[in-house]
């Protein structure tokens, strides 16, 4: 019984999201799709003690939940016809129930490419992008994404009831966008995936492991959209990138405090993270165009490639980083540009265009910004200038990891000598 | 589906251009034509300005008239179109060939679903609550 339920418990995991989507096609609807999966399921945990698990549990679901789907329809036709008036309201979902069921249910074609695109739809907020995503794709539950962002369950279960009713009452095409569209639809699932990993590689909180599981699941939508549409150099550069940086998720943190790039343990680095993103950034490079997705990924793969900080390429890393402000100016961008240029030697003109930085409005509340010119200022031997530049960037600061880092490189900086 | 888009647009003091009304006008015509010939307007209207717009309220049975607008902001309701379309990517496509800048100043379309009026249901026509 045990093994029936894990086995049942697994391809539920596994395969829902595909499932699913299928479902959500034929149904023409994200309730009756969910519905119909649930009892699917718990048919699947009735029948299989019995009957034996079978040889192709996704296949068997699929098409359990595919007659309860027409179950459900036929119910509502009789209602339908009994109640005439209310048919404005039901037509559509019962239409396209009557393809051939049960055989298209073997080899069912994967409709997760529309899913995504659908969850990810510009006419929905970016929240129910995020929330719809991990649910209808990802593998977790309601109860692990609302923990996950801090947020109330009930919040979320909203969100996600005003986001799917909104996909069916202004029809939001469960379509995969036609190539003229594709690039700025692309790019917009492209963003949800990399914010939900941002999500959970900013660490904030005590709540590290289920932040771990974000970045997983980010890590596995990206390889999904990768399965999907291998031949979009972003996709691979996107995977590329998470990986590179996941890579180093065993070394950013000692004992509850921030541990920078060039003080980490790179023992730690999980090789074959590195490895794999090293070879998914090397296919992208080669498929092209390049993107900043990928520009990204190279860079973080030059931080992977250096065994110890000295032998960082920070040459190579500035002229990255340019490449990428030209592409998507961002004051961000220009503040690492900066950084990387002064790490390469040109540390006057770093320092400078950090000031520069400084002045403008969009960075002069910017902790990170302050963090980065003190963290010069220490190297060039500045101490004064330094802490000053660490209690500005301490005022700013407002996670508590952070506010520890920087009050530790404060007092190195007033007793430089110890 | 039908979808309305509304159109918001600044409203400037100044009365338009000779020459920029007219190309307004004209683009206007062209979003039209094209939706004419494809066979999916159901219907176009542009609306006088706000400042001749009046408000109604009742309040305790009391008819409570206002001038204005039901809300003063800076972009005004100036026009509609209503477009049959399948879904919500065909109404973007339709909306982006609206030209919503109106009077110079930025604007926007707005495009909402019009899922029709619900038929009446068994208990609505048991007490003929629409009759009376």
């Amino acid at each position: 019984m045990r093994d029936v339920c894990a086995a049942a418990e697994s391809v539920f995991r596994r395969e829902s999201g595909r499932i699913l989507a299928s479902l959500i096609r034929i149904s023409g609807s994200f309730d009756r799709a969910e519905e119909a999966l649930q009892e699917a399921f718990a048919s699947a945990l009735a029948s299989w003690p019995q009957k034996g698990t079978p040889q192709n549990p996704a296949a068997w679901i699929m098409t359990a939940a595919h007659r309860k789907l027409i179950d459900a329809a036929r119910r509502e036709q009789t209602r339908i016809e009994k109640h005439d008036s209310l048919r404005y309201e039901t037509e559509i979902a019962c239409a396209p129930c009557h393809s051939g069921a049960e055989s298209a249910a073997m080899h069912f074609p994967d409709d997760r490419l529309r899913l995504i695109f659908t969850c990810c739809h510009p006419a929905l907020s970016l929240e129910a992008r995020i929330a719809l995503t991990l649910r209808m794709l990802g593998g977790l539950s309601t109860p692990q994404i609302a923990k996950a962002f801090l947020l109330p369950e009930a919040t979320l279960a909203q969100r996600l009831v005003r986001a799917k009713r909104k996909i069916q009452e202004a029809r939001i095409p469960y379509e995969t966008p036609p190539p003229e569209r594709l690039p700025e639809r692309l790019a917009a699932v492209q963003a949800v995936i990399y914010l939900i990993f941002n999500e959970g590689y900013a660490a904030a909180s005590g709540t590290e492991l289920v932040r771990h599981e974000l970045c997983g699941e980010a890590i596995r939508l990206g390889r999904l959209l990768c399965q999907l549409l291998p031949h979009q150099a972003e996709n691979l550069g996107l995977l590329a990138l998470m990986l590179l940086q996941h890579s180093r998720r065993d070394a950013r943190m000692a004992q509850g405090e921030l541990v920078t790039l060039e003080e980490q343990d790179r023992s730690l680095w999980d090789r074959s993270a590195i490895v794999e993103g090293l070879g998914l950034l090397e296919a992208a490079l080669r498929l092209g165009p390049v993107g900043p997705y990928q520009l990204q990924a190279a860079i973080a793969a030059l931080h992977a490639q250096a065994s110890k900080p000295e032998q960082t390429d920070w040459v190579q890393i500035a002229a990255l980083y340019e490449k990428l402000a030209n592409l998507h100016p961002s004051p961000v961008v220009s503040l690492n540009h900066a950084v990387a240029l002064a790490m390469s030697g040109r540390m006057e003109e770093g320092l400078r265009r950090i000031d520069e930085l400084a002045r403008g409005d969009a960075l002069n509340r910017y902790h990170l910004l302050y963090a980065a010119r003190a963290d010069l200022l220490r190297r060039l031997r500045r101490y004064e200038e330094a802490a000053d530049a660490y209690r500005r960037a301490l005022e700013l600061a407002g996670n508590h990891i952070e506010i520890a880092f920087l009050k530790r490189r404060l007092r190195q900086v007033l007793t430089p000598g110890a | 589906m039908r979808y309305m888009m509304l159109i918001y647009s600044a409203e400037s003091r100044e009365a338009l251009a000779p020459e920029e009304s007219l190309k307004l006008r004209a683009a206007h015509r062209k979003a039209m034509r094209e939706a004419a010939s494809k066979g999916v307007l159901r219907a176009a209207e542009p609306l006088a300005p706000s400042s001749t717009a009046t408000t109604v309220r009742v309040l305790d049975g009391n008819v409570l008239v206002t001038d204005g607008p039901f809300a003063e902001t800076k972009e005004q309701l100036a026009g509609y179109y209503i477009i049959e379309c399948d879904n919500l990517d065909h109404a973007i496509d339709w909306a982006s060939r609206i030209p919503a800048s109106c009077k110079g100043g930025e604007g926007c379309v707005e495009i909402r679903p019009l899922p029709g009026v619900p038929a009446l249901s068994q208990a609505e026509s048991n007490a003929g609550s629409f009759e009376r």
